[in-house]
C-alpha cells in the first residue's frame, strides 16, 4: 500500500549521484574501445529525432486516440521491437521453434505498443530533453530528462544498439523495460505452465 | 534543547541497528537476493488487499474532492518538512554541496514559498536532491542486504528498513515541532501520501493489479529504482543485452 508511495517517491527524486555515474562510465569507456559501426553522434541524433517526434505529437493538440496511434508508430519506427522481444523471452526462448519465435515477436509487438502507447498519455503537455550520450560495449546510452506536468523531472535512458541504430531498451529512473517485461512475460509463462503457444495467443489480446 | 537522555537512547538504538545491518547479503548489489520470499509474498498479498479496500479508494476520493493546486500545496508543504532531515543526511554522507543545496531549497521555500506550500525553489532550479538514512548507510559502506516487503510500508531492503527507522528518530522536525502539533504534521504527511497514490495511480495500478506477478514487479521496481537513486547499477548488467540464442543473429 503506502509502499508504492515510497517507491514512486524514489522513482521521482532526481538522480543526485551523476558525478559518480559519469565517473563509472568514463572508466568503462577507457577500458573497452569497441569497433563502432554506429557513432555517439548518430545515437544521439536518433534519440533526438525520436524525442522531437514525441514532443511534436504531445503538442499537436490532436485527439487522444490519434496521439496514441502516433506514439505507437514512433515506437515501432525507432525501437528494435524484434530484438526487444528476443531479449524479453530470454532463456525461455531457447527451446522454441523458429515458428514460435517469430509468432512471439509479432504478438509481443502488439502487446508492447498497446501497453506503453497507453502510458504516453502521461506525456501530454510535457517535454523530453536529450542530455548526453556515451558508448558502452556494443551499444550507446542516450540520457534524457522528461519534464512532465506537475512532476519533478525524471531520467529516461535509451539504450541504442550499435548494430542497427535502433533502441533496444528504455530505463525510466533506472528501471529497465527489458527487465520489467522479462519478469512479466516469465510470470505469464509460468501461469500457463510454460506453454508458449498459449502465451502467444493470449498476448495478442493483452496490453 | 534536547534532553541528553533521549539523545543517548537514540544513539544506542542506532548503533544496535548498525550492527544488525552489517550482516548478510551479497557483495555487489545486482540481481535479486530474496531469502524471505515466502513470507514477503504473504505480506505482499496483505498490502495489496489494504491498498484495494482502503488506500486506493480513499486516495481516489481525496483526488476528486480537492483541486490539484490544493493537493500540490499539501505535497509541497510535506516535502518541505522533510528537507531538514535530508540536509542532516547530506552532512552525515559528507556531501557538503548537497547539504548547501538542500538548505537553500528549504530556506527559499519556507520564506518565498509561504511556509513550503509553493515549491518556488524547483522553478528556480533548486530541485530536491533526495537523501535519507538508508543512503547514508550505503555511503558508509553497508550492503543492501535482503529484499523485504514490510507490512503497510511495502518493498524495502534490510538496509533501507533500518535506514527508515533511524530516519524517523533522527528527523529534526520531529524534535522541534511541539507535541500538540505533531498530529497535524502526521496528518499532512498522510494527506500527501494519498495525493501521491492518486497522482501515480496508473503506474501503481499497472504493477499491483495488471501484472502477472505483482510481487515480482514491485520487487524489481523497488530494487532497480533504489539502486539508480544511490548511483549503483552501472556496469553490472553487462550481459543484459546479449542474446541467449545466437541463431537470432
Amino acid at each position: 500500500m503506502t509502499f508504492m508511495i515510497s517507491m514512486t517517491k524514489a522513482m521521482n527524486s532526481l538522480p543526485n549521484r551523476r558525478g559518480f555515474m559519469i565517473g563509472c562510465a568514463a572508466s568503462v569507456a577507457m577500458i573497452s574501445t569497441p569497433v563502432q559501426a554506429f557513432s555517439t553522434n548518430k545515437a544521439e541524433a536518433l534519440i533526438g529525432s525520436a524525442v522531437d517526434a514525441i514532443n511534436s505529437i504531445i503538442n499537436s493538440g490532436a485527439s487522444e486516440a490519434t496521439m496514441l496511434r502516433k506514439f505507437e508508430s514512433v515506437f515501432t519506427d525507432y525501437a528494435d521491437v524484434k530484438r526487444i522481444a528476443q531479449l524479453v523471452l530470454g532463456p525461455d526462448g531457447r527451446t522454441a521453434s523458429a515458428d514460435q519465435k517469430s509468432a512471439f515477436e509479432k504478438a509481443f509487438q502488439t502487446y508492447i505498443s498497446r501497453k506503453y502507447g497507453r502510458r504516453f498519455r502521461e506525456f501530454i503537455g510535457g517535454r523530453v530533453v536529450v542530455n548526453d550520450t556515451k558508448a558502452v560495449k556494443s551499444y550507446y546510452e542516450v540520457t534524457t530528462t522528461a519534464h512532465l506536468q506537475g512532476e519533478a523531472p525524471f531520467s529516461v535512458v535509451f539504450v541504442v544498439a550499435d548494430s542497427n541504430g535502433r533502441f533496444i531498451d528504455m530505463k525510466i529512473e533506472g528501471i529497465s523495460l527489458i527487465k520489467a517485461e522479462r519478469t512479466e512475460v516469465g510470470a505469464m509463462l509460468d501461469k500457463r505452465r510454460g506453454d508458449l503457444d498459449k502465451l502467444i495467443a493470449d498476448l495478442k489480446t493483452m496490453g | 534543547m534536547l534532553p541528553i537522555k533521549y539523545l543517548k537512547n537514540r544513539i544506542s538504538l542506532m548503533s544496535a541497528l548498525l550492527v544488525l545491518t552489517a550482516c548478510g547479503g551479497p557483495e555487489v548489489a545486482s540481481g535479486i537476493y530474496d531469502p524471505f520470499e515466502t513470507a514477503n509474498r504473504r505480506t505482499h498479498e496483505v498490502n495489496r488487499t489494504l491498498d484495494r479496500v482502503l488506500l486506493r479508494p480513499s486516495s481516489g476520493a481525496y483526488g476528486k474532492i480537492l483541486p490539484e493546486p490544493v493537493r500540490n500545496g499539501v505535497g509541497n508543504f510535506s516535502s518541505n518538512l522533510s528537507m531538514p532531515s535530508m540536509v542532516l543526511n547530506d552532512l552525515l554522507q559528507f556531501r557538503i554541496g548537497d547539504a548547501i543545496h538542500n538548505t537553500a531549497r528549504f530556506l527559499v521555500n519556507t520564506t518565498l514559498g509561504v511556509g513550503g506550500v509553493f515549491d518556488v525553489a524547483t522553478k528556480g532550479g533548486i530541485a530536491s536532491r533526495g537523501s535519507d538514512f538508508g543512503e547514508t548507510l550505503h555511503v558508509w559502506g553497508f550492503k543492501e542486504g535482503a529484499f523485504v516487503e514490510l507490512p503497510i510500508l511495502g518493498p524495502s531492503t534490510t538496509r533501507d528498513t533500518i535506514g527508515g527507522v533511524v530516519n524517523f528518530f533522527l528527523d529534526p522536525v520531529g524534535q522541534i515541532v511541539a507535541p500538540k502539533n505533531r498530529v497535524a504534521v502526521t496528518a499532512v504527511s498522510a494527506a500527501s501520501s494519498l495525493g501521491d497514490r492518486y497522482r501515480f495511480t496508473d503506474t501503481i495500478d499497472s504493477i499491483l493489479y495488471e501484472s502477472a506477478d505483482s510481487y515480482a514487479q514491485a520487487r524489481l521496481f523497488y530494487l532497480e529504482s533504489r539502486r539508480f537513486q544511490l548511483g549503483i547499477g552501472a556496469g553490472e548488467d553487462d550481459d543484459l543485452y546479449d542474446l541467449y540464442d545466437e541463431s537470432y543473429e
